[in-house]
């Protein structure tokens, strides 16, 4: 049988603990075998990230081994063309893009790393406008999607080089790049939601109680829109990270020390010819991670989509 | 237990035996559907009727093997025409159900492709399985269009279904299930979607064509009074399970299952009012499909509930008046000593105190929107400008603490007219004022105690509530918005409106999601009473809810209205339900006011013509009563370009009366009787009173249950 429903009159229950729920909710995941599997892949980088703040095989900067090992019994996934560890780069190089920021000045970082950062950004920004939008409409909504259709039209790589170019390389920067490029998207996507809530019932209620433009957007609207925002969400760390891995490739991605995965890919082309394998373990990094985001996003939207009783 | 009976000879088209349908669902299984048995035979309608839940539509479905990936047939047999349809492949039935079994679901507008047109989907029937040429295929679609009384039939096969009414699209689809001349017709709510004077058509094409064609008709519907209306035959649902089944007098007569019983004493009866006349509401509400009880499944609400009603499944069996009950002690239950349960409060109703303040009063109020042309011209906004004139010159005062009903059919302006007094549309022209306040102003320019003192019931329980939010949390809101309670006190004032609207503290921290409609619709109405208003706008409040439902929230609609003593205006398309909750009736037709008054006035002559129409098609759960039969013609004209003069010259039955009728193409006077009632009508109040009354009733056991 199904979950139990409340019903009338029923004698009183004993109210779940905030445990319960929040392990009723979480527990939807396994309902889909292809967001269990999706997880798995994300939790196992998120793990490899939070291992690496405290150890590593080696130190990832230290030059200590001959170059471009092949894989071996001292360095599992072999060395880079300047002797470093590859497995111990690799690891360190989740840090940037799941658990940390760096800042510019001193040598400060502060939690959730860049990719994360960067879809925060875009959610907010992209949520804003699209709310305006959707559920002001007229003037509002014209003005806004047509200059967001212009900067969806920009493609983005270009973007990213015109930030970049005017605002020089570093962590902030690159969240800056992800926030702008993903902003128009959200918007759309928020926009459309609001479009449709808006014409609910409750949203009369709250105009008839002459409630502010603002309380309306966010308070009545925003938290009715957070199940399809949520998975968009996800969908787009994955991007985020693809875009990193970009720059990285192209050498204006996130800045040294720290090894960033598009930038080992590029330098382990260089030598390519030296050591094969070199090349393969961050890209095979960037495709689990990503594709692992996708798949629990797309697991969790059919999941949450589905009829439940 | 199966039906042997047979009234003369004919073999059933359709016969069921101990159905059981199931749906998987995540973890687990669900008994939608158990031990329904029924048979039809030519030429019957046998209708299913029940509350929403119960598995009408699941029958149905299963007949037709609709049931979707996830549902089956778990036990039982379905017989048609001798032949088993369960475990019967997609393709044979697929044949079957095209060539044999016609099917008319609720929304017309759904069942036709909007992209083909409507001549392309009729002949396809035939070219597919008649294997008729597209000719042949053509002049018999045109006959059957004809057939269902369709104006115009071989120019409505060229167009495409957007470009017909919605009673027309019904039509068609009904043609179009009866081209194969099949041996059944399934209709599932058929005429729920559609107004009331469109359904009366439809209803009586419906009885006529089974007369005609001989056809067996599964006719599933909510509606008590167009049981009444269609059927012959009727079988009661309830959660899953046929409680009764019988000759339709039977069951309205000597209904022998208390929830039948139940279901007949909480419609409110047309010409009933809350003054004479109570509603019963059944307690409780209907199982989920898998919380059933063990027992009985109708123990938990029933009033004569006894042990072994808990313990033991009640079987179908015959009753000596030859109707089919599922109960232990139908001989033993006499509904005309039933008494309330205790635990079931009425509203005691105050009589007018005499205090007559005027609190609303409009004038010539009109709003009209403006349209967007497509020409060109319109485009670069030369063209001129074009307006829906949603409403037009509204008049009329409402005293405090009375309701004013508005009652007309769809697209008449009702809507648009509270929407309006409460400020979501500013008014076009006219006066409106609210306690001497101007309120023909949008909300933007109204002040804070004026949006107070207006607050509104919607209509769909299930947009009503932010699902976001729990029930404490979105009755506190108005009270913390316009500080009617001190900080402190929100928690004991909300737990108040709670207790007014019976329920209890367990619901504070409930969300939407964990309530029935029922529950959300009465926390609506206590979040719209928490502000302490003047004057509460209710937009057709029950007309989503099941009718044990509807009762109970009419009652406490009434019971929080007395105690708060608020001024109400209540739109409604059930007329019986305006009737039973207002004090005044306004009568609506294309954003015109037709006719107002008080609301017994109303129902008994002098009529305007429309609501004579309007009375006579309402269909009445009452198998006894006559009605006379009127049926209006044609299609409500459009709003951009109403008829002038009198807007309801084009369909008035009764425009051939007056001596000269072009007089109806000026605007008619208002005719006022001594007790306020008038009526826009160029009729003399001497005529419209020589009308005889819509409604006579002939039964002598009416007061069986009224009273």
């Amino acid at each position: 049988m199904a979950v139990a429903q409340p019903t009338v009159g029923a004698a009183p229950r004993k109210r779940p603990s905030r445990w319960q729920t929040m392990w009723k909710s979480i527990s939807i995941v396994f309902e889909s075998r292809v967001a269990t599997i999706g997880m798995a892949m994300v939790l196992f980088w998120v793990l490899l990230a939070f291992i690496s703040l405290f150890w590593t095989p080696y130190p990832p900067n230290a030059t200590d081994f001959v170059q471009n090992l092949p894989p071996n019994a001292t360095n599992w996934l072999g060395t880079d063309h300047l002797g470093r560890d590859l497995l111990s780069r690799l690891m360190q190089g989740t840090q940037v893009i799941l658990l940390k920021t760096r800042l510019p000045f001193a040598n400060i970082s502060f939690p959730i790393g860049v990719a994360i950062w960067g879809v925060i950004g875009s959610v907010i920004v992209g949520a804003i406008l699209g709310l305006n939008a959707g559920y002001r409409g007229g003037w509002w909504d014209q003005i806004t999607m047509q200059i967001l259709d212009a900067l969806i039209a920009f493609p983005v790589i270009v973007l990213y080089l015109v930030v970049i170019a005017a605002l020089g390389q570093g962590d902030l920067v690159v969240i800056l790049a992800i926030t702008i490029t993903g902003a128009p998207g959200v918007a759309r996507l928020v926009r459309s939601l609001a479009l449709d809530i808006k014409t609910r019932d409750y949203i009369r209620a709250a105009e008839t109680r002459g409630e502010n433009v603002w309380y309306i957007m966010f308070v009545e609207i925003l938290p009715n829109a957070r199940g399809p925002l949520l998975v968009d969400s996800m969908l787009r760390v994955g991007y985020a990270i693809f875009a990193i891995g970009t720059l990285g490739f192209l050498g204006i991605g996130l800045p040294p020390p720290d090894p960033d995965w598009g930038n080992m890919v590029n330098e382990a082309r260089k030598s390519i010819f030296a050591n094969q394998t070199a090349v393969i373990w961050p890209s095979v990094a960037i495709a689990s991670l990503v594709i692992g985001l996708n798949l629990f996003a797309d697991g969790l939207r059919e999941e949450l989509t589905r009829y439940q009783k | 237990m199966a039906e042997t009976r047979s009234p003369d000879n004919k073999s059933p088209v359709l016969k069921l035996d101990n159905v059981a349908v199931a749906y998987k669902v995540r973890g687990g299984e669900i008994e939608a559907v158990q031990n329904v048995s029924f048979e039809i035979a030519r030429g019957e309608a046998h209708a299913i009727v029940g509350e929403s839940g119960c598995g009408k539509s699941t029958v149905a479905w299963a007949i037709l093997n609709f049931l979707g990936a996830n549902g089956y047939v778990k036990r039982g047999s379905i017989k048609f025409l001798g032949q088993e349809l369960v475990g019967k492949s997609g393709e044979e039935l697929r044949r079957l159900r095209g060539d044999q079994i016609g099917m008319v679901y609720q929304d017309p507008m759904q069942a036709l492709n909007p992209s083909m047109r409507i001549g392309e989907q009729m002949k396809e029937v035939l070219t597919v399985h008649r294997g008729m040429s597209d000719d042949e295929a053509a002049d018999r679609c045109i006959q059957m269009l004809e057939r269902v009384y369709m104006p115009d039939a071989a120019n409505v096969m060229k167009r495409f279904p957007h470009q017909i009414s919605g009673g027309q699209q019904q039509r068609v689809v009904i043609g179009m299930a009866l081209l194969n001349n099949p041996a059944l017709l399934v209709m599932d709510e058929p005429t729920t979607a559609l107004d009331v004077t469109v359904e009366a058509a439809v209803l009586d094409l419906i009885a006529e064509l089974r007369r005609d064609f001989d056809t067996a008709i599964m006719y599933i519907t909510h509606n008590l009074g167009v049981v009444a209306r269609v059927s012959t035959r009727v079988g009661v649902m309830y959660a899953g399970e046929m409680v009764e089944r019988g000759a339709v007098e039977d069951i309205f007569d000597s209904p022998q299952h208390p929830y039948t019983q139940g279901l007949i004493r909480c419609v409110p009866k047309l010409g009933a009012d809350k003054a004479s006349s109570l509603l019963y509401p059944i307690r409780g509400r209907v199982p989920p499909p898998n919380n059933r009880p063990s027992g009985c499944v109708f123990s938990p609400r029933c009033d004569y509930v006894e042990d072994r009603c808990r313990d033991e499944r009640p079987q179908l069996r015959e009753m000596p008046n030859r109707t089919w009950v599922r109960c232990h002690f139908a001989e033993d239950i006499d509904p005309a000593k039933w008494t309330p349960a205790e635990d079931i409060t009425v509203p005691e109703i105050a009589d007018g105190d005499g205090k007559k303040d005027i609190i609303l009063q409009l004038d010539g109020l009109r709003k009209y929107y403006e349209v967007q042309g497509s020409s060109l011209k319109d485009v670069f906004g030369m063209g001129e400008p074009r307006y829906v004139k949603a409403v037009e010159g509204a008049s009329f005062n409402v005293p405090r603490g009375s309701t004013l009903g508005i009652v007309g059919e769809s697209g008449c302006g009702k809507s648009t007219l509270i929407k309006t007094i409460i400020g979501l549309e500013s008014s076009t022209e006219g006066k409106a004022e609210f306690m001497g306040f101007d309120i023909t102003t949008n909300l933007d320019d109204r002040n804070e105690k004026l949006i107070q003192e207006l607050q509104m019931v919607f209509q769909n329980p299930d947009s009503t509530m932010n699902p976001s939010y729990t029930v404490f949390q979105q009755i506190a809101r108005p009270m913390r918005r316009f500080s009617t309670v001190p900080r402190e006190q929100v928690r004991s004032e909300v737990l108040k409106l709670l207790e007014a609207v019976r329920l209890g503290e367990n619901y504070l921290e409930r969300l939407p999601r964990q309530l029935s409609g029922g529950e959300k619709q009465r926390v609506g109405i206590a979040r719209a009473f928490a502000s302490r208003p003047d004057l509460v706008l209710a937009d057709e409040p029950v007309s989503a809810l099941d009718v044990s439902v509807q009762a109970a929230v009419l009652n406490l609609l009434l019971d929080v209205q007395r105690e708060y003593g608020t001024t109400m205006l209540f739109i409604a398309h059930d007329l019986s339900v305006v009737r039973f909750f207002s004090d005044y009736v306004a009568v609506m037709y294309l954003g015109q006011i037709m006719e107002i008054g008080p609301a017994e006035a109303i129902y008994a002559p002098p009529y305007h013509p429309y609501t004579e129409a309007l009375l006579s098609a309402v269909p009445i759960p009452d198998p006894n009563v006559k009605q006379k039969h009127i049926r209006l013609e044609g299609a409500v004209p459009s709003a951009i370009s109403p008829p002038e003069g009198c807007r309801f010259n084009t369909r008035c039955p009764r425009r051939e009366l007056l001596p000269d009728p072009d007089i109806c193409l000026t605007t008619p006077p208002w005719r006022e009787t001594d007790d306020g009632h008038r009526i826009f009508c160029h009729h003399t109040l001497e005529t419209l009173s020589s009308f005889e009354p819509v409604i006579e009733t002939q039964s002598k056991k009416e007061s069986q249950y009224a009273s």
